[in-house]
């Protein structure tokens, strides 16, 4: 069922307001959500100013601006600054997105900032991704063969290739999973967008051989057919990617095969 | 300040939750599946209104005067416009929900332009059924 309200330990509240940078001529106002696991605290929603014509275009550079030079305690992921490594995923004015890719002048300020949505918090935007990485894994995300294996690589046409397009390009920032609604009320029994782009993945490529046995994994009320096409996962997804559309493939393989 | 609440429960369940619906932003396609949502839990209510007013017809006389008074009345006619509408956002629903099931309207403009559809189509829909039933 779904629990709209935050739980007691999770509402949030008004935080610390960080003095400006001296002598800035554009500045810009950031409110970020504030969580430390070691003060007893529930999270908070600080303000910061960051001064634009000292720092980078993007909300990561904003982000490490303030680390840097107003809060170094600021805890946040980051790592290739260049949208392939999907670290800085979170919640930036409403939608989630990566840090990294989001310009700054892309959002009306004040800039809010959240840990992606419906996670558990390790520290203020870092949400404990312990769950979906384990969604990912029971997906078996690797290539799997009954026939004996080639002398050299297993062979696929550039048509059959092609057809993986769209979906290999996911860096599992976890953006669509928790930005989808049908996730947060059933994330426990629910594999979410991410995984299921990735189901759709193997069960589309031409030389894997265990397409029976990954869509019977999938043939259940919740893993599966959560999806109810709100689409949200398509709108959030950094790489332009559509889960929405893997999931409906998925759902007419499942037909397919009936028939 | 806000009171410090120490708990001796480890820390893996003493971590908030992140805000979810209190902070996304909304989109059509957000809007239009929570409203199929909403007028799917209607239309059980509407259609016990269909099934009183069919039995009142059956039953006749005083029964079907009364029944007809009451969906004639104001707030009668209020409940009805409520139903029809509910009714054809939710056949516009289904509508939609077949593209999609089918795996086509999935890109950016689609998608929106099937969430705009249905709410538009509902609107008219309801018109023309409303028109019909005053004018004819």
């Amino acid at each position: 069922m779904a629990e709209i309200a935050l739980p007691k330990n999770s509402v949030y509240g008004p935080g610390k307001i960080w003095p400006k940078p001296a002598n800035a001529k554009r500045l810009t106002e950031f409110q970020i959500y504030r969580w430390n696991p070691d003060d007893g605290l529930n999270p908070q929603i600080d303000t910061f100013y960051v001064d634009l014509d000292d720092c980078g275009p993007m909300v990561l550079d904003a982000l490490l601006y303030i680390k840097n030079r107003i809060d170094p305690t600021l805890t946040l992921r980051r790592s290739c600054r260049e949208g392939i490594c999907g670290s800085c995923a979170m919640n930036i004015d409403g939608q989630n997105t990566l840090a990294c890719t989001k310009a700054i002048d892309e959002v009306k300020a004040p800039v809010k900032i959240f840990p992606l949505p419906h996670m558990p918090v390790v520290k203020d935007l870092v949400p404990d991704l312990t769950h979906f990485y384990a969604q990912h894994a029971s997906i078996e995300p690797w290539l799997k063969t009954e026939t004996p294996a080639p002398e050299k690589e297993w062979l696929q046409s550039p048509g059959d290739r092609s057809k993986l397009d769209g979906l290999y390009e996911c860096i599992l920032c976890a953006c669509c999973s928790t930005s989808c609604p049908s996730y947060w009320w059933n994330g426990d029994r629910y594999l979410g967008p991410s995984a299921l782009l990735q189901a759709y993945r193997w069960l589309i490529d031409s030389r894997d051989e265990g397409t029976g046995e990954r869509l019977d994994e999938l043939e259940d009320p919740f893993r599966l057919y959560r999806c109810h096409t709100i689409m949200n996962c398509a709108r959030a997804c950094p790489k332009g990617l559509n889960p929405a559309k893997a999931i409906a493939e998925i759902k007419n393989m499942m037909v397919a095969r009936q028939a | 300040m806000a009171e410090a609440n120490y708990s001796p429960l480890p820390i893996e369940q003493r971590r908030p939750l992140s805000p979810h619906i209190q902070i996304y932003r909304w989109s059509a396609t957000m809007v239009v599946s929570i409203f199929h949502r909403a007028t799917g839990v209607a239309l059980y209510v509407g259609t016990l209104l269909l099934t009183v007013y069919l039995l009142a017809a059956a039953g006749g006389g005083v029964a079907f005067a009364d029944v007809s008074r009451f969906f004639g009345s104001l707030i009668g006619q209020v409940i009805l416009f409520g139903y029809t509408f509910a009714l054809m956002l939710h056949v516009c629903g289904g509508l939609r929900h077949a593209v999609w099931e089918a795996a086509r309207g999935f890109e950016p403009g689609a998608r929106n332009a099937l969430a705009w559809g249905s709410l538009i189509g509902a609107v008219v829909l309801t018109a023309l059924a409303w028109a019909g039933a005053y004018l004819l």
